[in-house]
């Protein structure tokens, strides 16, 4: 890895181009300062290659819309700066793997979101509208369970770096699973136990390798592994008793 | 059906990590005057610690082994489920007539 300092260097970008049987194009872009993956991408579009297709929309790492393979590893290319992640002065960007290419840098999503509906995903209340909100000790175990794994925004960065998904597409995957992981905490959700019983269906978290490149990859940091490992807890003593 | 097999391989498991710990132990302590048929029989025959101690073992085995060898077979090839399955139920039935037949022959 290599600090960039001096604006007037040149980088070699080297972005995927095409479908599964592309090729990779080299692109040279300027070196500027606090460059992100996705500034480079973006410039590259504007500049070289006005056919490029890539997503993106919130550029600050909210939407999570922007994931692509960077030398090799995926992540969110708004936060990831070049000097980061630079290898030898060059820096390979790839659709997200894992997912059905569409076309250079997009891939298709769909597969990823179904496998949220597998694992029971969909919130279903315990109450009507016209109930008071439930209360829930924020205090509570299953409280402090669920909001550990809350923040995921469905990037998919996770679900590209399991190798188990790589090799079992039937896998649910892990950002599926720690969803699973915060509806079965939840005591608000009224189906609890259709939930875990599909989150540890076939391809469900008896799956799971424990090789933790989901935790590793996930860019806010949360544990994915450890939703996983709670399931596989919670197939020995059933779901956690209402409070 | 996954849960509950993932629930008892988990539990199995837990049941051979002293038993195979303890059957390796009595290996190094057994072949240390050297290893006869006749000094295996001299301790095993009439034994009942043994007969129960293998006999478990064999038992927990056939259940545990097709476990794990069904998951490796779902994971690594392309064959029916039913097909794991049957060869899987096969596999136990064979780790329990040839671990029981051992048994047998030495208590």
């Amino acid at each position: 890895m290599k600090a960039i300092q001096n604006s007037e260097q040149l980088l070699s970008v080297r972005i995927w181009r095409g479908k599964k049987d592309g090729r990779f194009v080299t692109y040279q872009v300027p070196v500027r300062d606090n460059q992100t993956v996705l500034d480079v991408v973006t410039e590259v579009q504007r500049l070289h290659e006005p056919g490029l297709s890539y997503r993106f929309a919130c550029r600050v790492g909210v939407c999570g819309s922007c994931a692509m393979m960077v030398n090799g590893k995926p992540r969110w290319t708004c936060r990831t700066h070049v000097n980061k992640v630079i290898d030898e002065d060059v820096l390979t960007i790839e659709p997200l793997r894992n997912l059905p290419h569409i076309k250079d840098l997009v891939c298709d999503m769909a597969p990823f979101i179904d496998t949220w509906q597998k694992a029971g995903a969909p919130f279903s209340s315990t109450q009507t509208r016209s109930q008071p909100p439930a209360k829930v000790d924020p205090e509570s175990p299953t409280r402090r369970a669920a909001d550990a794994s809350l923040q995921c925004i469905n990037c998919g960065v996770c679900y590209s770096a399991c190798d188990v998904v790589n090799w079992n597409r039937d896998y649910l995957g892990p950002a599926a699973l720690n969803r699973a992981w915060t509806l079965v905490n939840d005591v608000r959700h009224s189906k609890r136990q259709q939930t875990f019983d599909m989150a540890f269906s076939e391809g469900g978290c008896g799956s799971c390798h424990s090789h933790g490149n989901c935790t590793r990859h996930c860019p806010i940091e949360l544990s994915p592994s450890e939703s996983i490992a709670g399931l596989k807890r919670l197939a020995f003593t059933g779901l956690p008793k209402e409070l | 059906m996954e849960r509950r097999l993932f629930v008892v391989q988990r539990l199995t498991a837990m049941i051979l990590a002293p038993l195979v710990i303890i059957h390796l132990g009595l290996i190094l302590v057994a072949v240390r005057d050297g290893l006869t048929a006749a000094e295996i029989l001299a301790r095993t025959q009439g034994s009942v610690f043994w007969a129960i101690f293998y006999g478990l073992f064999v038992l927990v085995v056939a259940i545990h082994a097709p476990i794990g060898v069904r998951k490796v077979l779902k994971e690594w090839t392309e064959l029916e489920d039913s097909t794991i399955n049957s060869f899987c139920w096969m596999l136990a039935l064979l780790l329990l007539v040839l671990g029981f037949r051992a048994v047998a022959a030495v208590v």
